[in-house]
């Protein structure tokens, strides 16, 4: 009746597991109550869980992200707490099992789950507003790709109590990944919780190329587009094209696990290096369709704060465009120890040097968009500063070890480890941040609090040089990832420097959690009044914050890169219009959510083999969708009046302002 | 706006890395054998290289983001600057001058290091059989007939071979100090090259995750005198213990942190047969079973 699930699958045993349940369970119950007590519910349901607005679905994807950090990072400093004890005669607090799952699910959940969220919670957020769009182009399916992203996130957390996690790092490489390696659950887990936010991944990928080429405003010609939108156009081309390859090599090992077939296994023909190649095929595009966006929130929030046009605009574009081709061309540089023969490294290493071309390029044009500037050091900027510095070394030393030669002795070994921590905390997690910062008043109409905003830069710049500097030491030292004993008692002090690093992290984190609180507190002293705090360049600050839901009262028409700014110089920004029109709207749904719900079914059914629940879950999902697609009561229009009545609000705060 | 920050971090970095630096040894960069060796060159020169652009880069950061702060009203201002043709071809080039110079290096050590290519060398070499097991180490002398587990020797100056497989999971073989590592996969042979330059007693280890034992897959690799080796060579003849058929099954068992062990003799083919094991299946084998019957298992069969 319930396949492999039966009361053993709760770690009972694990006091560390059973806390964050007891700790979980009454949190849920607590904001549960919570909700109900405030009368909140029909609140929550109808303005945000089905609400298909990209700025409310864009906002609950950056909450799910920040939620996920912290796990994430839990189980980072868990990690860090075990290397800095377990040495010599003591083998630390955490067994093997144990230890294994918790690096695992470190790197799925901080690249899926954390840093995939942020991008796409940033473009649902950002990219309508720079075109000047009402909407995305298909706002039922943004949702839908919201809650199925949504049901990966609740598999993940559902492994930790019922069942286990895999335990094979977090690309799961067979053998052992395969049944004979990972006999349990966790790998399914893995599975399944990929494939489902992949699913929506890719629909959102869809979603967002169409929304850019096809509902830019009037005058919007590719290359007078924001660059922040370009960055998000390639992205969301290479997640098209990469996210299918995820699935089909996820979908090759389910059926390996599954149906007793043989891919990847050793016996029988298959062979675990095709599987190495095919995940990383698409995961080196992987590292781009994350840093992309953040360059181009970089390139936004350089260019407004140092109250100058972005310096090479063509060249960032073309830039962004070529590091998108090229991160097709380069998965190899993964494992040059394979023993592939030297022509075939020397190309894989030689075509991952030339994207530094491009990605140099991009660091210069920051640097002269800073030249004959005046650089506000907002916070934004701080972590924008401190993103170029740190990055130009985590791309040294990438460069380094994109040399065949040289990745023969690093490869695998903590300088591999620091070196992308280097250019994803450097670069993705700065940028998400920096960017949060920046549009944080568009989303919510007030400004985070600036003081604590830069305590948290500090901690986290500090304590990522503490915890990642030593590391890339003990790289050299010969020192291999994911071992959870260290026999050589010369690395302790390493150790131990990058477990105090990590703890200035948390602290960062925690300043970031106090000035959210503080922000929320103060709100009304930091309204933005304007909906342009920062003195912005593009199309998204010339309407009220928060956005109106309808976004522009009017479509606006662009001549420029910097409308925004241009119309302020010339003295047409915020002119009234001479007359408002209805606005047509995408209508609420439940739909998602009912469709993600029975996702969650399907898969968990998948996971421990309970095979009616797992159709049942699918033919729910496929009904559901069946449904919804014979809905015709799928719009309404906004009455110029009604438009007219907000507009004419927002054009009399600013008028107050001025 | 003041910002005494750069500096003090700045300073308390350099500090932070001469502290760590000092009294500490980078195993990769004080390598014993050729190969290391110039590894090691390879690692310097590209670093070197990269700090050319990298250093002044991260100088100019801070120095642009100090000088045109917005509260040094002194510093010019070109509110619509944003193209200038001489800057963006510096900017172009530079980065692919040092890619240039890169590439050509690539190519030229990608093929020296292969680590599939003999060392030239007047001495005789060591050949040696590894099997990465689960979580131990197999090697294996098929011109001394005797096996051993988790440790190795062999002479200074000797180039060594070493054939690579994996009896299950995937695991690297990797000694930091002597150079390069490679994959060790089941059913697949890789191969390695090295040679040790100065005796000593060396660190080996997996580099490749492979289950809850990965941590303990650890081995010593010690470059000797001839004499030494010859007389390491006898300790495992005189061990008495020669690896079977039954012997093999019982190291397939998975265990954890094993002690060194010889083996005085080893069945022909060992090696091969346990590369092929993995795949009998194909063929209805038994795969279990590593006793040579010939010295290509499938064809013997027919």
């Amino acid at each position: 009746m319930f396949g492999k699930l039966s009361l053993e699958a709760i770690p009972f045993h694990d006091p560390i597991v059973m806390a964050t349940l007891a700790a979980v369970t009454l949190g849920g119950i607590a904001l549960l109550g919570a909700i109900t007590y405030l009368g909140k519910r029909k609140y929550l349901w109808t303005e945000w869980f089905t609400n298909v607005d990209h700025k409310r679905i864009g906002v609950m994807y950056i909450i799910v992200a920040l939620i996920m950090l912290l796990r994430g990072f839990a189980d980072a400093i868990m990690m860090r707490g075990q290397q800095a004890v377990a040495v010599g005669d003591s083998m630390g607090y955490l067994p093997p099992h144990h230890y294994d799952q918790i690096f695992t699910a470190h790197g799925v959940i901080m690249i899926f789950f954390m840093a995939m969220p942020f991008i796409t919670g940033l473009m649902n957020l950002v990219v309508p507003l720079q075109i000047g769009a009402r909407d995305v182009a298909f706002p039922f399916l943004n949702s839908l790709s919201f809650w199925l992203f949504a049901v990966g996130v609740v598999l993940l957390m559902l492994s930790l109590f019922v069942g286990e996690f895999a335990a094979t790092g977090w690309l799961a490489y067979p053998p052992l990944s395969g049944l004979e390696g990972s006999p349990g659950v966790g790998v399914d887990y893995y599975i399944w919780a990929l494939q489902i936010s992949g699913l929506g991944t890719t629909l959102s990928g869809i979603n967002f190329i169409v929304t850019i080429l096809r509902m830019r405003t009037k005058g919007m010609n590719l290359m007078k587009m924001p660059v922040f939108t370009w960055t998000a156009l390639i992205t969301n081309i290479l997640i098209v094209a990469a996210f299918p390859v995820l699935a089909g090599t996820l979908a090759l090992l389910t059926v390996d696990r599954y149906l007793d077939m043989h891919f990847f296994t050793n016996d029988l023909g298959g062979n675990v290096m095709m599987y190495v190649n095919l995940i990383w095929i698409w995961g080196h595009p992987e590292v781009y369709i994350l840093i992309l966006p953040c360059f181009g929130a970089f390139s936004e929030i350089i260019a407004t704060y140092s109250k100058k046009p972005l310096f090479g605009y063509k060249a960032m574009v073309y830039a962004t465009a070529a590091i998108g081709v090229l991160s097709f061309l380069v998965w190899l540089h993964h494992f040059f120890t394979m023993g592939a023969g030297a022509n075939v490294n020397a190309f894989f290493g030689i075509a991952t040097m030339i994207i530094s071309i491009p990605t140099g390029v991009k660091v210069f044009n920051w640097l002269f968009t800073m030249y004959r500037g005046r650089v506000e050091m907002t916070t934004p900027v701080l972590w924008t500063i401190g993103f170029m510095v740190t990055f130009v070394i985590g791309g040294m030393t990438g460069v380094l070890m994109a040399i065949p030669g040289v990745s023969f002795v690093l490869h695998n070994s903590l300088f591999l480890v620091a070196h992308f921590h280097n250019v994803i905390i450097g670069g993705v997690v700065f940028g998400c941040i920096a960017a949060m910062t920046y549009w944080f008043p568009k989303a919510f109409g007030f400004k985070l609090n600036e003081r604590l905003g830069k305590y948290a830069f500090w901690c986290w710049f500090i304590g990522f040089y503490m915890t990642f500097m030593p590391m890339y030491l003990l790289g050299l030292k010969g020192m291999t990832r994911r071992i959870n004993h260290i026999e050589d008692p010369t690395w302790q002090p390493y150790l131990t420097t990058a477990f105090v690093g990590v703890c200035l992290i948390a602290l960062g984190i925690g300043f970031m959690a106090l000035q959210l609180y503080v922000s929320i507190r103060d709100r009304k002293q930091n309204l933005d009044v304007t909906g342009d705090p920062w003195g912005g360049r593009t199309l998204e600050w010339a309407i009220a914050s928060p956005a109106p839901f309808y976004n522009f009262a009017h479509d606006p028409k662009v001549d420029h890169l910097d409308q925004h700014w241009e119309n302020k110089e010339n003295g047409t920004a915020y002119a009234r219009p001479t007359h408002y029109e209805d606005i047509h709207m995408p209508r609420n749904t439940g739909a998602g959510v009912i469709i993600g719900l029975f996702g969650l079914l399907m898969c968990f059914g998948l996971v421990w083999h309970i095979w009616w629940l797992a159709i049942g879950g699918f033919v729910g999902m496929i009904l559901s969708f069946i449904v919804r697609a014979y809905d015709r009561d799928v719009d309404y229009y906004v009455p110029a009046k009604e438009v007219e009545r907000i507009d004419s609000a927002h054009l009399a705060s600013i008028q107050k302002a001025v | 706006m003041k910002h005494p920050h750069f500096t003090t971090v700045g300073r308390a970095l350099g500090i932070g890395a001469l502290m760590l630096l000092s009294g500490c040894t980078l195993d990769v960069l004080t390598p014993k054998g050729d190969i290391g060796a110039q590894e090691k060159t390879l690692f310097l020169t590209a670093l070197g290289l990269m700090l050319l652009i990298v250093v002044p880069v991260i100088l100019m950061t801070l120095y642009f983001a100090w000088k045109y702060r917005a509260s040094n009203t002194k510093a010019t201002y070109m509110p619509r600057w944003a193209h200038s043709t001489r800057i963006e071809v510096v900017v172009w080039t530079i980065p692919c001058i040092i890619v240039a110079i890169l590439g050509v290096l690539t190519f030229k050590s990608t093929h020296a290091l292969d680590p599939f290519k003999p060392i030239e060398s007047t001495v005789k070499p060591i050949n040696i059989e590894v099997v990465s097991m689960d979580w131990k180490w197999l090697f294996i002398y098929p011109d001394y007939d005797i096996a051993t587990v988790n440790q190795i020797a062999f002479p200074v100056d000797a180039p060594v071979n070493f054939r690579i497989t994996s009896s299950s999971l995937m695991n690297t073989f990797f000694i930091p100090q002597l150079g390069s590592m490679i994959y060790s996969m089941a059913g697949m042979e890789t191969k390695l090259h090295l040679i040790a330059r100065e005796p000593g007693d060396y660190a080996g280890l997996s580099g490749n995750y492979s289950g809850s034992g990965f941590s303990g897959m650890r081995f010593r690799a010690l470059a000797t005198t001839n004499e030494e080796f010859e007389a390491w060579i006898a300790k495992a003849k005189a061990a008495d213990n020669p690896l079977t058929p039954a012997s093999y099954a019982a190291l397939l068992q998975p265990s954890q942190y094993d002690p060194v062990s010889f083996y005085s003799s080893t069945p022909t083919g060992m090696f091969d047969n346990i590369i092929h094991s993995t795949m009998s299946g194909i063929a209805g084998l038994d795969p279990a079973s590593c006793t040579p019957v010939s010295k290509n298992l499938i064809a013997g069969n027919n």
